[in-house]
């Protein structure tokens, strides 16, 4: 992790340093601390996932990579180059979609993407970049009547246009519905597979558990986290997640679940209570979960609800910060 | 053709072309309006014969008297009658009878007034026998020209110029920052100096058509003269078209919402629409504020217009005006350039 900065001012074209190099950076706007003090390294190749709450920093931390925002304190590597010196290069060399960004709509797609590559002096012909966003029939098509896959998906050509080495992808799939995301990460994919470096934030888990090799957690303006998905997953203790909820009108227990019966069997790490819902991280679910049923019903508890599933980043952060990824 | 295509000051123009002409209330404005202005303009002055006036006498003899002359219409009224509807207007004068003499009542503020207390006394002293002293004939002029609606066609032609460049940019740059395109631009490669070039480029290929379209139109229903050189007309037209767009630029840069943007307009243009002289001369305002009327971008325009449509004047004679226009379209540029906000 720390042959980067052994050699700082190595050539930048054919290095092999990392193509995404953050050290001790700082962001403030007026009194609030967006991003307080970050150091990353995303190696060529990589898709490297942000993840976090609305207001973590994500989106000033992308923006200070992409050279939109600069940055307070510490220093910003792209490539080997930084934005002071060699910012027309960069722009260049990197693709960006930002957050809601609205194209003229009385444009067609094929308009648009036209214009985007003209800035660029090398990169994919104009068809190409239709194909891969696989926006063929909506070719000749205004920007106004596309649907918000389709326009996302245009933002994705936009930022590819240029044949970027580094991709900067900023919540590509909020606000679409649950097909248009597989189709997004269906896209991604196919560019991670072509050897480009991505960097994407998102607040949704499982894209980044579905899309990233590595993902960095972050919250309040700092990274709290730092691994590849399972690593994550591992930290939480238990690779599975159990939830129930019982009836309150029981005479005997008034509802209240006795918790210490609980962590004391074998397998079970951990019990929160959210909104009435238990949460419990356990591993060897084919053993715990007749336990759990045996110690609730000594309580004289009566089961309402019942599940399981598998250990998310979401159950990572919710282990770190004790809040749900979505609360605000 | 191919160099072209990849051109990006080509395809930024190429793109704020289409993005106009994809816009229809923007052709509304630009081409049918100033025309509808013109036509409506042109039949509410049309030539015609002087008003008559009215007017109105205490005794029958003098409203005879009145009558005789071509340019009064005379009616009987006693003296409390009289007043009272020359208080509401409806008469402009009232000739009353005194022992021996003759008092006239009238507003001698009102030109129309002061008019027909000059033909009343010249009906009344004729009627009594006045002899002319030096005999004189009328020789009329309704001369191309020199009529209200040659006057008018290069002040509406300064002032669409005005309106078209000011709206068509402030309104597509306040757009694209609140829609964040402006952030998506500058996070490309492109030169920022293209994209608001790109606007100039873009307004003078829609100048041609407005203006073309609009002049055309006067001529042919007007009979509108061109005494100047056409090439001239077209050089001032491009001039002032674009410190008009500079100006645009200038209001855009910072504004980050339309109300914003069109606060800021208003307070730009509305001056120029009072001051500027578009439908009667700016040298009517009083000589204290004639230098800030003389200096404003549109006063400067409207002028060098009229002297070449109306009087021939050739560009070199007017330089003033046009260094006037150039040092509109320079300071703001540059000064935009500075300070534009693309986020």
């Amino acid at each position: 992790m720390t042959e980067a900065i052994t050699q700082p001012l190595s050539p930048p074209k054919t290095a092999a340093g990392p193509s995404l190099l953050l050290r001790g950076v700082r962001k403030a706007f007026a009194d609030v601390q967006a991003v307080d003090g970050i150091d990353l390294e995303v190696a060529r190749g990589e898709c490297f996932g942000l993840l976090g709450p609305n207001g973590a920093g994500k989106t000033t931390t992308i923006e200070m990579c992409e050279g939109l925002t600069p940055a307070d304190q510490g220093t910003i590597e792209l490539l080997g180059l930084n934005w002071h010196s060699n910012a027309a290069q960069l722009r260049q060399r990197i693709g960006i979609q930002l957050q809601e960004t609205q194209f003229p709509d009385k444009l067609t797609v094929e308009e648009t993407l036209r214009m985007f590559r003209s800035f660029f002096s090398q990169g994919i012909p104009v068809e190409e970049s239709i194909r891969t966003a696989q926006l063929e029939e909506k070719r000749k098509s205004r920007v106004g009547g596309l649907s918000g896959g389709q326009k996302q998906r245009l933002a994705m050509a936009c930022a590819l246009v240029g044949d970027p080495e580094l991709l900067f992808l900023d919540e590509p799939t909020t606000g679409l519905d649950p097909q248009a995301r597989r189709h997004l990460w269906d896209l991604v994919d196919e560019l991670k597979q072509a050897g480009r470096t991505i960097i994407l934030t998102t607040h949704y888990m499982d894209e980044a558990q579905r899309l990233c090799d590595r993902v960095a957690i972050m919250d309040h303006g700092k990274i709290i986290a730092l691994g590849t998905p399972q690593q994550l997953i591992g930290t939480v203790g238990g690779e599975d997640i159990v939830e129930f909820a019982v009836s309150g009108i029981d005479p005997v227990s008034h509802g209240i679940v006795d918790t210490a019966p609980l962590l004391a069997l074998p397998g079970i790490h951990s019990h929160r209570v959210d909104a009435g819902l238990h949460q419990l991280s356990v591993s060897e679910l084919h053993k715990s979960v007749p336990a759990i049923f045996a110690a609730l019903a000594d309580q004289g508890l009566h089961l309402s609800e019942f599940r399981t599933h598998s250990a998310t980043l979401e159950d990572v952060f919710v282990r770190l910060t004790g809040r749900n990824l979505r609360d605000e | 053709m191919n160099n072209l295509e990849t051109s990006s000051l080509y395809q930024l123009t190429m793109v704020r072309f289409k993005l106009f002409l994809r816009e229809p209330e923007a052709i509304f404005w630009i081409f049918v309006f100033p025309i509808i202005l013109a036509a409506g303009l042109g039949i509410a002055f049309r030539n015609r014969p002087a008003d008559v006036l009215q007017v109105a006498a205490t005794t029958p003899q003098l409203t005879q008297a009145l009558a005789a002359d071509k340019g009064l219409t005379a009616i009987t009224l006693d003296e409390s009658e009289g007043t009272h509807q020359l208080a509401t207007g409806q008469i402009l004068l009232l000739a009353i009878q005194k022992p021996g003499s003759i008092a006239y009542k009238y507003d001698d503020t009102n030109p129309d007034a002061r008019s027909a207390r000059l033909l009343a006394d010249r009906a009344i002293q004729t009627a009594a026998g006045r002899q002319n002293a030096v005999p004189a004939a009328n020789d009329l002029i309704h001369e191309t020209g020199s009529r209200y609606i040659d006057f008018v066609v290069p002040g509406l032609l300064g002032m669409n110029l005005m309106g078209s460049a000011m709206w068509g940019i402030v309104f597509a740059l306040v757009e694209a920052r609140q829609k964040k395109l402006l952030k998506r631009l500058v996070a490309s490669p492109m030169p920022k100096w293209q994209y608001l070039a790109s606007f100039l480029l873009s307004r003078l290929a829609i100048l041609i058509i407005e203006v073309v379209f609009f002049l055309g139109f006067a001529r042919l229903t007007f009979g509108v003269p061109f005494r100047g050189s056409l090439w001239e007309l077209c050089l001032l037209c491009l001039i002032t078209s674009l410190a008009f767009s500079a100006l645009g630029l200038l209001v855009s840069s910072r504004a980050k919402t339309m109300e914003a943007a069109s606060g800021l307009m208003n307070l730009v243009m509305l001056p120029m629409w009072i001051l500027s002289g578009v439908f009667f001369s700016a040298t009517r305002f009083p000589a204290i504020i004639q230098p800030f009327v003389q200096a404003l971008p549109l006063t400067a325009a409207i002028e060098a217009m009229r002297g070449n449509m109306l009087q021939g004047i050739s560009l070199s004679h007017q330089l003033g005006k046009v260094a006037i226009l150039l040092a509109w379209f320079v300071v703001p540029f540059t000064i935009s350039l500075r300070i534009f906000r693309w986020r």
